[in-house]
């Protein structure tokens, strides 16, 4: 049982709804992002997300692809992520922490050695948007066997037929991509999200967390209302870039988990 | 040599889209089921001959093909060497290969009922032929082109407005072709239903580099039916410039059994394949990691961050190749050699002055290549090299290196 695993088996003995936030490790740099991603858990935020940087960041929209850019051109790499992640559970060895990017980091640094640093570095799970299933002999196999969730996209594109091949080797939660499109984008309606929350959760006993255009405790209330818990990126990163102070950053947080944990 | 060990060369890539260790899928799930749709089309129409029978009927009479096997009978007398061929692709509608793929993948893309095309392009010469095409069509057409190349290739980019389309400019990164690629995949990921990407060459998510070389093909099955009227027997050696490689790939894929002809990719050098990164040859000076969706060879730092290389021309300004080229090169079925700027630029001026043919500066590197080797060469040994594009869009480029003022042009 990883992380993951017991916080929504803790929610779900609390009747709670998960709150996720992303940040990109190393935005605006190292000391300022590891301040931000240590403020989360005391900000109601449930699961971490780390985003790695990468260069060609092809399913993200201009705020995360600034985002990954400050932070390469701050000097940020794969190990500092790790560092980062080591650091933060140095303080906190229950919020789970999820790295979310592309593949070719991690293939760089050789898929073993990726997930034993991973692994040590105390990280949960891993989003990898650049592998479907179809490869999922690269790195969704070895990660599970070495005890690391392997958390998959599913989308509007994802039809029923599809579907049971997207879910066969996701663990610890489902993450719903409520629109076609890049991250930042139009957020999508509640109304529009349920029935296919409700589609996915037929065939499989995990969470369903939806994300990809939430920016206000309404829209989290919202979706988290037809969902297992939302997801905040963008509209978070977007207050990193304005250069906004980490206390305001934290409190805006705040209110987003506010109103996920009032669904 | 590992190639003994293969029965054939012309099998791949297997139905994950795999090249050996290179190709694959690798794309968020959003495009996914695209992907997966549009390889089932393709193998439908692979294999139907009313779709072939479209293709050859325009092929002949929009692009104008077969296009010439030409003895560069001057150039050969001035190396000295060998006896040099240039397949003319540069003579096709739009003056370069580029359209030979468009055209099946527009055709491809209207039996599936898509009525909006997107595409990327570097030099613009995949732009302008889709671009084309999409007027032939009716179709509306979204070109993105990183705003560096639109401010080095102001050319093609009005020839795309006057074609109808609408060019990007993308900020995004360096502004260069691999960051129009990004923004091509973001757009595609935001329009699924009614939009087709039409990628320029043989790289992309399986079945992409597959079906590129596909239409590619028909440049070298030309090639080697010209070459056996010509010269009664195939051609020793082939030679052709990659950036992505599509030329190149549809050249060599006809020729990949008949082990007795060598096969040379050249690369674009830039300023020199050394620690300062400053070329785009991916094979001589890269190493294997993923990237816009299948594994390649790629020029990336210690952290696997992409890097974004330099050359002289613009078309070959990818830090990416192929997979299949990837593989060629693993097997050794094919070599590699990277071309310098200067080289490329000298090779330029030869071809204007012996064979009153303005080359474009992507096949300038192939044509420096062959001056490199051909003098050492027998007489009776025939190199085929691809004119895969002419020159008219890089003039302006080499006037400003020849240190010539163009003035007001």
């Amino acid at each position: 049982m990883t992380r993951i695993d017991a916080k929504f088996a803790a929610l779900r003995a609390e009747n709670r709804k998960a709150f996720v936030a992303y940040v990109m490790a190393g935005d605006p740099d190292y000391a300022t992002s590891l301040e931000i991603v240590r403020g989360l858990p005391g900000a109601g935020v449930d699961i971490i997300e780390l985003g790695m940087p990468f260069t060609d960041p092809m399913a993200d929209g201009p705020t995360i692809q600034l985002a990954g850019q400050r932070a390469l051109e701050g000097g940020q790499t794969l190990q500092k992520t790790l560092d980062m992640a080591r650091a933060f559970r140095e303080g906190d060895d229950t919020t789970p922490i999820v790295m979310m990017g592309y593949y070719n980091p991690i293939y760089n640094r050789g898929v073993e050695r990726f997930l034993k640093d991973a692994q040590e570095a105390g990280i949960d799970g891993l989003i990898v948007v650049d592998l479907p299933p179809e490869e999922d002999e690269e790195l969704c196999i070895p990660a599970q066997a070495a005890g690391l969730n392997f958390i998959r996209l599913a989308t509007p594109t994802t039809d029923d037929k599809r579907l049971p091949k997207v879910l066969q080797n996701t663990s610890g939660f489902v993450y719903y991509v409520s629109i076609t499109g890049i991250t930042g984008a139009a957020a999508a309606e509640a109304a529009d999200v349920g029935p296919e929350v409700a589609r996915i959760k037929a065939q499989t006993a995990l969470p369903v967390i939806v994300g990809f255009g939430i920016r206000t405790p309404e829209t989290a209330q919202a979706i988290a209302g037809v969902a297992d818990g939302a997801v905040v990126g963008s509209a978070i990163v977007k207050l990193v870039e304005d250069r906004r102070p980490v206390p305001e950053i934290l409190s805006y947080v705040a209110g987003l988990a506010a109103g996920a944990h009032r669904a | 040599m590992a190639d003994d060990l293969i029965n054939s060369f012309m099998t791949g890539p297997d139905e994950k889209g795999r090249f050996g260790i290179f190709g694959g899928r690798f794309v968020s799930e959003t495009l996914m089921p695209l992907i997966l749709e549009l390889e089932a089309q393709y193998e439908h129409a692979k294999t139907d001959q009313s779709f072939w029978d479209e293709m050859e009927f325009l092929w002949k009479h929009y692009v104008g093909r077969p296009s010439p096997l030409y003895f560069a009978e001057r150039l050969t007398e001035r190396l000295g060497g060998a006896k040099v061929y240039m397949k003319r692709d540069e003579l096709n509608h739009t003056g370069a290969h580029k359209i030979n793929n468009v055209l099946g993948q527009i055709i491809l893309a209207r039996r599936m009922g898509k009525t909006r095309i997107i595409a990327e392009t570097g030099a613009g010469q995949h732009g302008v032929a889709t671009a084309t095409v999409c007027a032939k069509f009716g179709l509306k057409c979204v070109v993105y082109m990183g705003a560096t190349d639109v401010e080095r290739q102001k050319p093609n980019v009005f020839r795309m407005r006057l074609l109808g389309a609408e060019v990007v400019p993308v900020t995004s990164g360096r502004g260069t072709l691999k960051d129009a690629m990004n923004d091509a995949l973001r757009d595609w990921v935001t329009n699924v239903r009614d939009t087709f990407y039409c990628i320029g060459t043989v790289a992309g998510p399986h079945p992409y580099p597959a079906m590129v070389r596909d239409f590619q093909s028909i440049i070298g099955k030309e090639a080697k039916a010209q070459m056996l009227e010509a010269e009664g027997r195939l051609p020793d050696m082939l030679v052709a410039a990659i950036g992505g490689g599509s030329n190149a790939m549809g050249l060599f894929y006809p020729f990949l059994d008949d082990k007795e002809v060598r096969i040379v990719g050249v690369e674009a050098g830039g300023h020199g394949v050394d620690d300062r990164m400053e070329h785009c040859a991916s094979l001589t000076g890269g190493r294997p990691g993923v990237l816009h969706g299948n594994r390649t060879y790629l020029l990336q730092d210690d952290d696997g961050q992409i890097l974004e290389g330099h050359s002289i021309s613009a078309g070959l300004d990818y830090p990416g190749i192929g997979p299949e080229h990837a593989w060629l090169h693993e097997t050794g079925r094919a070599e590699y050699v990277a071309i310098t700027d200067s080289e490329a630029l000298a090779a330029f001026q030869l071809c204007c002055e012996t064979e009153g043919i303005i080359p474009a500066l992507e096949p300038s590197h192939a044509l420096a290549h062959v001056a490199k080797i051909a003098p050492d060469l027998p007489k009776d040994h025939i190199i085929c090299m691809n004119m895969c594009g002419r020159g008219d869009k890089d003039i302006f480029t080499v006037a400003r290196h020849l240190g010539h003022d163009m003035g007001g042009l």
